[in-house]
């Protein structure tokens, strides 16, 4: 199976919360985004208590279930735009709702829909390798796990190593989503964390709201991720001027 | 001769697992934390004078032992032996320095000068607020909006001790969301220590604060050995919100198969009314706050809100180490109502000249629903006393006049 995210150009990503702003967005949404070139999409599953992410995800997060959102409805969503996707879908959220869905169900809707990777922020590594790897590469999905500037190159080595089909996620800092970038420089750890990869892609995320991010994002990774800063430009209905300025 | 003894269910495995529930489901932004306490508890955790320090603070700060009092009154009204566990005369109040001031020294021996808490009550605050005065730390407590309302002595005390409270106005602004925003900051402060103050979050939480409450039911078999010339008790009963206070009284007691364990859940206006944290009926398997244990939740796995009269009961989970005693039969779980609860702690005010927690009142209201036996020698774990909820009480007795 060839890596959908090893490709000579680089890549941007945007993070959508499915449901939000209304519960039909998730369809709309992707479209436009693939319409506008991006190359990749996260389509986030609204959690209660999503502990890694700031205010602009959590209030998404929070009307997106208001809205009615629920795992059934998103794959019926994707199910009706499966043939015009063209792009690399890749889901994100919580173990909990995944977890209350079956955990091997949602695998198996995933590989029907061909969505092969996933990010479940809180499947930290350790879990992931004792309790839930078998049932993963029964249905050939690639878990894609988060590293931050802090974590040990002894684990990126690690990580890196167990990821063949997909990408590793690095935060950009430790913090929550949609925080300003602290003032530490930490593109020498960056080249670092780059070398350490070795052939897996890398995409950044946290904190990338702008062009200018992306730019510095893609000095060092294989692709950039925007999340907070375009819930913001949907919010606003901003949504064309913000992907004009963006691409 | 080879034995082969049985591990205690009080400790978990390498993973953090009590049987089915516990683990750590963390991001990776909170790995390296979690990792470097885990090894630092375990270093501390039987290191001779870690233990000393914490033993003589025990005594010397917060008053320990607490007295085991043997209630002649609801003794005579239930027709047993009934002993009273006062960790209400603990400094500040409650069961909860115990857990603070072990944590507290272990974050000194990490070389920590933040310190973050989340807070239900408001007790578990003030014990943190406390620790932290006296080890010259900064506090940060994260306490839900409303209960920061209807626990405002505590948050003049906080403030008193020199913390900061930053109010959670997420979700149903109780502990659950205290709890996401104090985690939330460990995120964007990894130097920062988190001290949690339930039997909740990610291994090794609920083990470490099981492990510092286990005092009081060390406390309590010595006790009732000189009390009685027995040192088991038939059974203890114990509130549970998150578990703390229950997991330090049945601590010494799971592996003694004669004891019967009671936890209390706060059923708020019923099991079934909606408005109940009764989580150990109505909650099943599930991931929060960093383990996997029983929780309240709807069929997509969202949380949800529950509702308890006490701010300390008022989560809608409970912590891995009772998840799994639950499950597995070795604890029994009784759920109480908000107006049992306060029948209870009226009725203990005039029997006994004791102004309970609201906490507390449920597992006294539990003596209404168990079968008690004439040979009967049972423990309720009387784990904070009742100042904070003044307000509350005086309000619910007007209405009942009325």
């Amino acid at each position: 199976m060839e890596n959908k995210f090893k490709q000579e150009k680089k890549q941007v990503s945007i993070f959508i919360t499915a449901g939000y702003p209304k519960l039909e967005s998730t369809v709309e949404q992707i479209l436009f985004l693939q319409e506008k070139g991006i190359d990749f999409i996260e389509v986030g599953i609204p959690f209660s208590d999503p502990m890694a992410d700031g205010e602009t995800i959590q209030k998404s997060s929070s009307l997106a279930l208001s809205n009615g959102m629920n795992l059934e409805i998103l794959f019926q969503q994707l199910e009706s735009i499966q043939d015009k996707v063209k792009i690399p879908l890749v889901l994100m959220g919580y173990l909990n709702p995944v977890l209350q869905f079956g955990l091997e169900k949602f695998l198996q809707k995933c590989q029907n829909l061909n969505i092969s990777n996933l990010i479940i922020p809180d499947i930290s590594f350790e879990i992931y390798t004792f309790k839930y790897k078998e049932l993963f590469e029964k249905y050939k999905i690639e878990l894609c796990f988060l590293i931050t500037p802090n974590t040990s190159n002894k684990r990126i080595e690690l990580i890196s190593k167990k990821c063949k089909n997909g990408f590793i996620y690095l935060v950009s800092q430790n913090a929550t989503t949609g925080q300003e970038k602290g003032e530490k420089d930490l593109s020498n750890r960056y080249e670092e964390i780059k070398l350490l990869c070795k052939n897996v892609p890398l995409m950044m995320g946290f904190g990338i709201s702008d062009k200018q991010g992306i730019k510095k994002a893609h000095q060092y990774c294989d692709g950039a991720i925007i999340g907070s800063a375009y819930l913001k430009a949907l919010e606003n209905n901003f949504q064309e001027k913000f992907m004009a300025d963006l691409l | 001769m080879e034995t082969t003894e049985k591990k205690s269910i009080t400790q978990p495995d390498e993973n953090g697992f009590y049987g089915e529930f516990g683990g750590a489901f963390i991001p990776e932004l909170l790995a390296l934390q979690v990792e470097e306490l885990r090894i630092n508890f375990e270093k501390c955790k039987n290191d001779v004078s870690f233990l000393e320090n914490y033993h003589s603070l025990l005594k010397d700060y917060v008053g320990r032992p607490t007295p085991l009092y043997l209630s002649q009154n609801l003794s005579a009204k239930y027709g047993c032996k009934i002993f009273l566990k006062r960790e209400d005369l603990c400094h500040t109040g409650a069961h909860k320095i115990n857990n603070t001031i072990g944590q507290i020294l272990l974050a000194k021996k990490m070389g920590k000068t933040k310190i973050i808490a989340e807070t239900g009550a408001g007790q578990h605050g003030v014990a943190t607020a406390t620790v932290c005065a006296l080890m010259n730390l900064e506090c940060t407590v994260f306490m839900g909006e409303k209960d920061i309302e209807r626990q405002a002595p505590n948050v003049g005390r906080m403030k008193m001790l020199g913390a900061k409270v930053i109010p959670a106005t997420s979700g149903s602004k109780t502990l659950k969301d205290a709890t996401n925003e104090a985690i939330r900051f460990w995120i964007n402060n990894p130097d920062s220590y988190y001290l949690i103050g339930s039997a909740v979050g990610p291994h090794p939480y609920p083990q470490m604060v099981a492990e510092f409450q286990a005092i009081i039911s060390a406390e309590i078999k010595n006790q009732l050995f000189e009390q009685t010339g027995n040192s088991l008790p038939t059974k203890v009963i114990a509130c549970v919100g998150g578990g703390s206070n229950a997991a330090g009284a049945f601590y010494h007691f799971y592996d003694e198969a004669k004891v019967e364990l009671i936890a209390v859940e706060a059923a708020g206006e019923g099991v079934y009314s909606g408005k109940s944290a009764a989580t150990s009926i109505l909650g099943s398997p599930g991931v929060l706050h960093g383990s996997l244990t029983l929780l309240m939740q709807d069929k997509f796995g969202q949380v949800t809100e529950p509702h308890s009269i006490s701010a300390g009961l008022d989560y809608p989970g409970i912590g891995p180490l009772h998840a799994e005693t639950i499950s597995t039969g070795r604890v029994k779980s009784i759920p109480i109502t908000d107006n049992e609860a306060l029948n209870s702690a009226f009725e203990l005010c005039k029997s006994d000249g004791i102004i309970p927690a609201l906490e507390s009142a449920h597992a006294l209201a539990a003596l209404d629903k168990i079968a008690i036996q004439l040979d009967d020698v049972i423990v309720v774990n009387l784990s904070g006393r009742g100042d904070k909820d003044i307000e509350t009480y005086l309000n619910e007795e007007l209405k009942m006049k009325n």
